[in-house]
């Protein structure tokens, strides 16, 4: 608890992630280009996609950290809106438009994935349609929190919001699927993917790797900058903007 | 204390619907927007019965959920607007348990007009007569679990600029599972799939969960929205 | 009315946006006493007596009813206490009668007493009115219709947030000796109010004091 509120206090956590920042992004950087050179050249072509399936590199990871993100955004506010804590709020907040990027970022990769082998731009894929659902959660939420004036009530209401999309999540997951299944015509599914081999296995980690501390590294960042504007009267922000200029 | 708190939750129940009654305009709302819907779609698709058949399930389905989507925002609004809804929160009882029976009560007065007028508008979709039980069955099991599930956008939603149209946002993807099945379950009794209870025991398992789950999280969006 | 402990605050504060709107706040009202809260515009004293009432969460502070913090009592400190806030809290579809014969079945502990209804209402001047559907009623009436709820309930504690708004001045006298007969027979009365009003042995209280004055 002591931790918490040490480093729960937004001022303490802005110093903290301004020094994180650069690990961060560099740690990413390397990341990003290994698993891209790993993904594109390494790793042999698939027996029925050819060299089509490769997009699965960056789709997987996105969809993977899409279903992550959201987690952790109703983690941070039903921490928030349980303990009061701002900084959970804030973390929350600005996890979202990382989550929906994510989550659009799997959409339109598992659409062009798809082009090539279906001759159209949309299939009602389970993995694509949950996708899709979850998008909407995500701009629910979006949407929620920036017709709210007030920060606290905003907070809270979106963290309520997010405790019942999280709980739903399994939910719709499974409808989905089912539903799927019940309509299939064996052909429409990307998930119907080439059996993963070691060699699509270690891109696909490490692409994995690569967009969570992507995350980490935004999450910093955009912290700092909503920190910086919830705390623009106090004196050490004054002090800061002062310094800069 | 337990037999003040039913008293009071039947009171609460009473009020919505004799408050209702006298609003009449209202209820009429969410049973127009069914009827319109499937007087549109075969207008839209055209006459031929076999179409129509197949995508009935789907397209009731729908009108349902919209029109219930479309009353949603007269469960808590004009209460919150004459102050009455600050009241409820200062109640003695259970707040959950006064939200249940203000949901119980919009239930009655839409999801389940709708569900009775279903049977005629399945006869304009043409949907087979035998699939009619497992319609109005499907609806009297899910219509509860979307006024459930809705009252928490509803009351997340109050006061703020651009309710209306925000509340069928938010509850859209919560509403995915419960048309899901509840289409399903009637195209398998029209004969285009599986047996039907699986699915209508499904229902039954998610109104379950919306009843122990929806009336805690309404009153907790209610406290926010009334801070 | 069941023996009413005494309401004390100790230190409260309330942040709105990121605005201290007062800090450090702190009085008491033991049985029989009356507090009028004063003090200009925009201070938060609305948001202070949604405070006290429990339907805001106050950032700090220290609220007792009776000895017992409030946030431990929940549903058995809202039972004692009867809160007339800006709004109304008025159904219009509903009578002037069925909104307190509702009022009582919803908020009261059951004592259904027809003739109480009827009572209230003389007591405030709506007899003639009773049976109209309340939206008909002019602003005034309303507030009046409100204030009825108060002597329907018969809770020991009142939180007034300018009931005297809308009123004439003989409604004013009523209501002045209505909070008098309460407090005489041991209820609180918390009472914002802009309007000045006749109430003997009413402590006023400054909220201007516990506001910080923004730089």
């Amino acid at each position: 608890m002591k931790f918490i509120h040490k480093y729960g206090s937004p001022k303490r956590f802005y110093a903290l992630a301004g020094r994180l920042v650069p690990w961060f992004a560099g740690i990413t950087a390397i990341l990003l280009v290994s698993g891209l050179y790993l993904g594109l050249y390494w790793a042999p072509p698939d027996y029925q996609q050819g060299d089509a399936y490769r997009i699965m590199f960056i789709h997987v990871p996105n969809a993977w950290m899409s279903m992550m993100a959201y987690t952790v955004m109703a983690v941070y506010a039903a921490i928030g809106y349980i303990w009061n804590i701002r900084l959970a709020d804030i973390l929350a907040k600005v996890t979202a438009p990382l989550g929906a990027s994510f989550t659009l970022t799997a959409l339109v990769t598992g659409s062009i994935w798809g082009e090539p082998m279906w001759g159209t731009w949309w299939v009602w894929d389970a993995r694509l349609t949950s996708e899709l659902i979850l998008f909407f959660l995500y701009i629910g939420y979006m949407a929620l929190q920036a017709s709210i004036d007030d920060d606290r009530r905003a907070a809270h209401a979106s963290a309520i919001l997010a405790i019942v999309g999280v709980v739903n999540i399994p939910i719709i997951h499974y409808s989905v699927y089912w539903w799927h299944t019940l309509h299939q015509s064996a052909s429409i599914s990307l998930t119907s993917q080439p059996k993963i081999y070691a060699t699509m296995l270690i891109p696909l980690v490490v692409m994995s790797l690569a967009f969570t501390f992507f995350y980490f590294t935004m999450l910093c960042v955009r912290a700092r900058t909503e920190i910086l504007w919830r705390e623009r009267h106090t004196d050490w922000v004054r002090k800061l903007l002062e310094a800069k200029s | 204390m337990s037999y003040g708190m039913f008293a009071a939750m039947r009171a609460v129940f009473s009020r919505e619907l004799l408050v209702f009654w006298r609003r009449s305009t209202e209820i009429m709302t969410a049973l127009v927007f069914f009827i319109m819907v499937t007087t549109l779609f075969p207008l839209a698709i055209g006459p031929e019965r076999h179409e129509l058949m197949l995508v009935a399930p789907g397209v009731l389905w729908v009108g349902a959920l919209l029109a219930t989507t479309l009353s949603l925002n007269h469960l808590f609004a004009s209460d919150y607007q004459d102050g009455s809804l600050e009241q409820l929160l200062m109640s003695p009882y259970p707040l959950s348990a006064l939200v249940l029976s203000k949901i119980a009560a919009h239930w009655v007065l839409t999801g389940l007009p709708l569900a009775l007028l279903s049977p005629l508008l399945a006869i304009q979709m043409a949907l087979p007569m035998k699939a009619v039980g497992t319609l109005v069955g499907s609806l009297l099991l899910g219509t509860p679990i979307l006024s459930l599930i809705g009252a928490v956008p509803a009351a997340l939603t109050l006061g703020v600029r651009g309710g209306g149209v925000l509340v069928s946002l938010l509850v859209l993807p919560l509403y995915t599972p419960v048309l899901i099945f509840g289409a399903e379950a009637v195209a398998a009794s029209a004969g285009q799939g599986f047996a039907s209870v699986a699915h209508l025991s499904l229902l039954g398992a998610f109104l379950a969960l919306a009843l122990s789950f929806a009336p805690w999280a309404s009153s907790a969006a209610l406290r926010v929205s009334l801070d | 009315m069941s023996p009413a402990g005494p309401f004390t605050v100790k230190g409260l504060s309330c942040v709105r946006g990121d605005k201290i709107l007062f800090a450090g706040l702190s009085f008491e009202l033991g049985a029989g006493e009356a507090l009028h809260i004063r003090g200009p515009n925009g201070l938060g004293k609305t948001t202070l007596l949604r405070a006290l009432c429990g339907l805001s969460r106050p950032t700090r502070g220290d609220i007792r009813w009776g000895g017992i913090k409030v946030s431990d009592l929940a549903e058995e400190y809202t039972a004692d206490v009867a809160y007339v806030g800006h709004l109304n809290g008025v159904q219009g579809e509903l009578t002037a009668s069925e909104n307190l014969k509702m009022a009582d079945r919803i908020f009261g502990r059951g004592v259904r007493v027809a003739s109480g209804v009827k009572d209230a209402l003389a007591r405030v001047g709506l007899t003639g009115l009773s049976d109209r559907p309340a939206r008909y009623l002019s602003q005034g009436q309303k507030r009046r219709l409100a204030l009825a709820r108060l002597l329907v309930l018969r809770r020991p504690f009142w939180i007034l947030d300018e009931p005297f708004t809308a009123l004439d001045a003989a409604s004013v006298l009523r209501l002045s000796s209505l909070i008098g007969e309460h407090t005489s027979a041991g209820g609180l009365a918390l009472i914002v109010s802009h309007q000045a009003f006749d109430l003997p042995g009413v402590r006023d209280f400054e909220l201007a004091r516990f506001c910080k004055v923004r730089a």
